[in-house]
């Protein structure tokens, strides 16, 4: 506890968990973007009400990746936020459209409609889930931006962080990051396809989720791959001894340096694919949404490793490497880290009353009797 | 520099919007929350149906404000870190915890037992379901404290230092961070009027109901735990406001003499109860500042330091560098002229450490960082360019702190009456004129709630955080036109999600007073 690098690790790690836990729950958004097509008004109450009693918990987890950001690595909050403003402002707002787009789609007097809420909510799932795909893809394929603490000092232009004129937008127009930011998409409506089989009891819906499964799974797949590919083949910084060195193919000597992750990145695959596989082909399976979707935590997990471990900045800097991000670099003071990490403690109570609560709302598959009676729908 | 101002005005703008926004739903998830436990509590102890469906009726309203709140919350977060990318680096060490804080304790409370609160009645035990609606109140509630007692550090900043090496402030005592005073006081007046606005609008939603000649019971019902939540809280607003005078008058005085208008302080100072302030140019001219006022003698020395003689700075007194002292004398404070020369020193020293530091000169490095410990305490004055650029808006400032004094006064009236005509004279609730007392209350506790989060932070303007940092220096590189642009989206989804959950709401009350709310199902 009093070693900051050991604390930088741990807070780093607890990121990459956030992040982790947040692209799993993306099927709230996956599942929004499949609500039409040829589902029947019952089967539609029934996929809106199934996601809806989760949506606050992707969206707390958003909140709390954010927050938990702001308190151990303030830098990376300053510099991202403020330097692309724009894709978190798209973002930020694709989730200001969720928030209420349930509570009021389906109350009288809503004033427009419950078509409107319902695209609101398509938006959400559309452009929440692939420009967190882009934002995640500036960790790997850097940005535009430079930081100068010194700017402090000069009252006509105190700001320390500088990002392109372009503020985002350039970031969105990166087809690298793109390609993440689709796979994450795809990747989205897939397990928001298993979690439609695992918690509502129709045997239509189930087969046509079966077929969806099927395709955006193989989809999320090929772009996946491509990724994978794109990753291992690029270049990034690494701070050795304070000084930034760009090194070649950085991501795969990450991934060859730690065995243990890619044996996590190798199972987390793994799984991924045996969820899409055996829900697609196996009728009356109905855990797809459990093995993808540990399988997609376990990657993200260690995709986000990759990025910041072993002295690699998980920011870099395409116009001044010395600029770049790293855990070491960008983070709060031993004693900040510290007390977070004494608070951090509480974690797993969080998660076993979570754990607890979703067992018991899960417990029974949604039916066509139970919207009839339930009072409170979305 | 024109992009400069700009930027700031936008962004302070697209702030205040978006946090005024999200104040109108806080404060009634908060007490409604509260309001909603009580009566399912009363349900579970008495098995009488009756009050499950009530409970389920203000639920519903509940529900629908509680998404508006999330709604427009999750922007405040993340607008630290796109419009005010400068001050998440210098203070992010210190204002970040309470935020993580907030998400890791609060934050999953909520969003957890929330869906069980409404949608669990047939998939828990009764107890449980209890237990989820409790937990989600306290989660609201936990959730206030959080932010506040960041807030609450903006406005007192405590338990940090400034590290040069980092040009930025580090947090050295989380304890002095959390408990710090302004932060306890804020979070039970936010807390306690969230309980007062809540009860108002209980009171309004009861005299409709009232109005309609159906529900009668279920309405009287509501008044009584509505009233009895709206009363305690109003009062412990009362109580907790005062605490809050008494630190600002500690901590940021120059706010206190905004609030006041008191340019020119002395000894028994009045409390103006009400009044009208001369124009800006007339009080630069040499004119009295008051128009006109109704004043309660010696009543400012008396609520700041509970003495009749007490001296208590104006602006002009402060910006002299005269200061309470919480006797009969000022407290010799430098003048802000010389607090701004003192600022200009914090940052040469800073320079100069940053250089040695390059140069690798220790000798150089420890007389710099001396000379900034001596001047650190004044860093934020040097960027401002006159003494006068540290007086907050005065009219704004003083009108807001008076409208929400005498709206509070005019609170208590109100719901002492309903609640003595509930509890003690029932008849009197089927009269016209109580009801509209009701809605009456509504309007008036939501221009107070508003109103105290103006003199909040209008009033420590410029200051983003207190002596350190004004927010002209806390800004992000981005354009003015970026930032009007996302404002005028941020102003027309807020505007429309507004005007939707008004017509939401009032259409299920509306529709709800036709049917019996202690027998129907709630949809």
């Amino acid at each position: 506890m009093n070693n900051i690098e050991n604390l930088q690790a741990y807070w780093w790690l607890l990121i990459a968990v956030l992040g982790a836990a947040l692209v799993f729950l993306l099927f709230v958004q996956g599942g929004q973007t499949l609500l039409y097509g040829k589902s029947s008004l019952a089967q539609r109450q029934m996929m809106v009400n199934s996601l809806g009693r989760k949506w606050e918990l992707t969206f707390t987890t958003l909140v709390v990746f954010g927050g938990a950001f702001f308190a151990s690595f303030p830098l990376f909050y300053s510099t991202s936020f403020g330097g692309a403003y724009w894709l978190w402002m798209l973002i930020l707002l694709s989730f200001v459209v969720q928030a209420f787009s349930y509570e009021f789609r389906r109350k009288n007097g809503n004033l427009y409609g419950t078509r409107f809420y319902d695209g609101l909510l398509m938006f959400n799932g559309i452009v929440g889930c692939t420009l967190l795909g882009v934002a995640v893809g500036t960790f790997f394929f850097g940005a535009d931006f430079t930081v100068q603490r010194s700017s402090l000092l000069d009252p006509a232009s105190p700001v320390i962080s500088r990002w392109a004129p372009t503020h985002g937008l350039e970031a969105i127009a990166c087809w690298k990051n793109l390609l993440l930011g689709f796979a994450v998409f795809f990747l989205a409506r897939t397990l928001g396809a298993m979690y439609f089989i695992n918690n509502i009891a129709d045997t239509a819906l189930s087969e046509r989720m079966r077929r969806q499964v099927l395709a955006n799974g193989l989809v999320f797949a090929v772009l996946f791959v491509a990724f994978v590919v794109v990753l291992m083949l690029q270049g990034g910084v690494r701070f050795i001894g304070g000084q930034a060195v760009e090194e070649p193919n950085i991501y795969l000597h990450n991934l060859l340096g730690m065995w243990w992750a890619a044996a996590i990145f190798l199972a987390g695959v793994l799984a991924v694919l045996y969820g899409i596989f055996r829900t697609a082909f196996c009728r009356g399976w109905r855990c797809g949404i459990w093995w993808a979707g540990i399988g997609t935590a376990a990657v993200v997990l260690v995709l986000f490793l990759i990025a910041g471990y072993a002295g690699t900045a998980y920011l870099p800097s395409v116009t001044d490497p010395s600029s770049s991000l790293s855990i070491a670099n960008s983070s709060s003071s031993l004693f900040t880290l510290r007390t977070m990490s004494y608070v951090s403690v509480l974690i797993p109570f969080v998660l076993a009353y979570i754990v607890y609560v979703w067992a018991k709302m899960n417990a029974k598959p949604i039916t066509e009797t139970e919207m009839a009676e339930e009072p409170h729908q979305y | 520099m024109n992009d400069l101002l700009g930027v700031v005005d936008w962004s302070r703008a697209q702030f205040a919007m978006t946090a005024m926004y999200h104040w109108l739903f806080v404060p009634l998830t908060i007490g409604l929350s509260l309001i909603v436990a009580i009566m399912e509590s009363i349900y579970v102890r008495t098995g009488d149906t009756r009050w499950r469906n009530i409970t389920k009726f203000w639920m519903t309203l509940f529900g629908i404000n509680f998404a508006c709140g999330v709604a427009t919350g999750i922007i405040l977060e993340f607008e630290f870190g796109t419009n005010w990318s400068n001050y998440s680096w210098f203070v992010g060490d210190i204002f970040g915890a309470p935020l993580a804080i907030e998400g890791i304790v609060a934050f999953f409370m909520e969003a957890t037992f929330v869906a069980v609160m409404f949608f669990g009645w047939n998939k828990v035990s009764r107890r449980f379901h209890l237990a989820s609606t409790w937990l989600t109140a306290i989660g609201v509630s936990l959730s206030a404290l959080w932010i506040l007692v960041a807030n609450a550090w903006m406005q007192n900043p405590v338990g940090m230092t400034f590290d040069p090496a980092q040009m930025r402030n580090v947090m050295t005592d989380f304890w002095a961070v959390a408990f710090n005073p302004v932060s306890m006081n804020k979070f039970f007046h936010a807390v306690t009027s969230g309980w007062a606005l809540a009860g108002a609008f209980v009171l309004a939603v009861s005299c409709w109901l009232l109005a309609r000649g159906r529900n009668a019971d279920a309405a009287r019902k509501s008044i009584r735990i509505g009233g009895w939540v709206g009363t305690a809280g109003l009062l412990l607003t009362c109580w907790t406001g005062h605490g809050s005078a008494v630190q600002v008058a500690r901590v940021q005085p120059m706010k206190l003499a905004a609030m006041e208008g008191l340019y020119t302080g002395g000894n028994g100072v009045p409390l103006v109860a009400f009044g009208i302030l001369n124009s800006p140019e007339a009080i630069a001219a040499g004119a009295d500042p008051m128009k006109f006022s109704i004043d309660i003698p010696y009543g400012l020395s008396l609520m700041i330091d509970g003495s009749t003689t007490s001296y208590v700075p104006g602006i002009e007194d402060l910006l002299a560098g005269r200061e309470r002292s919480g006797g009969e004398q000022p407290a010799m404070a430098p003048p802000y002229s010389q607090r701004m020369e003192m600022g200009v020193l914090a940052r040469q020293a800073l320079t100069r450490y940053s250089q040695a530091r390059e140069a690798g000169d220790s000798t150089a490095m420890a007389e710099a960082e001396a000379d900034i410990s001596t001047y650190f305490p004044n860093f934020g004055y040097g960027y401002l360019e006159s003494p006068d650029d540290a007086v907050p808006p005065v009219g704004l400032t003083f009108y807001s702190f008076h409208v929400m004094v005498l709206g509070a006064g005019l609170l208590v009236v109100l719901f002492a009456t309903l609640l003595f005509a509930a509890i003690r004279k029932p008849a009197l609730l089927g009269y016209r004129w109580m009801h509209w007392l009701g809605f009456l209350s509504l309007v008036v506790v939501y221009l107070v709630s508003q109103a105290g989060w103006i003199v909040a932070e209008v009033g420590r303007q410029p200051w983003v955080i207190q002596n350190l940092m004004p927010t002209g220096a806390a800004i992000s590189d981005i354009s003015s036109a970026s930032v009007q642009t996302t404002f005028w989206i941020f102003a027309v989804v807020f505007t429309g999600l507004l005007v939707a959950e008004i017509s939401i709401m009032t259409r299920y009350i509306s529709k709800a007073s036709r049917s019996d709310i202690e027998t129907a199902k709630h949809v």
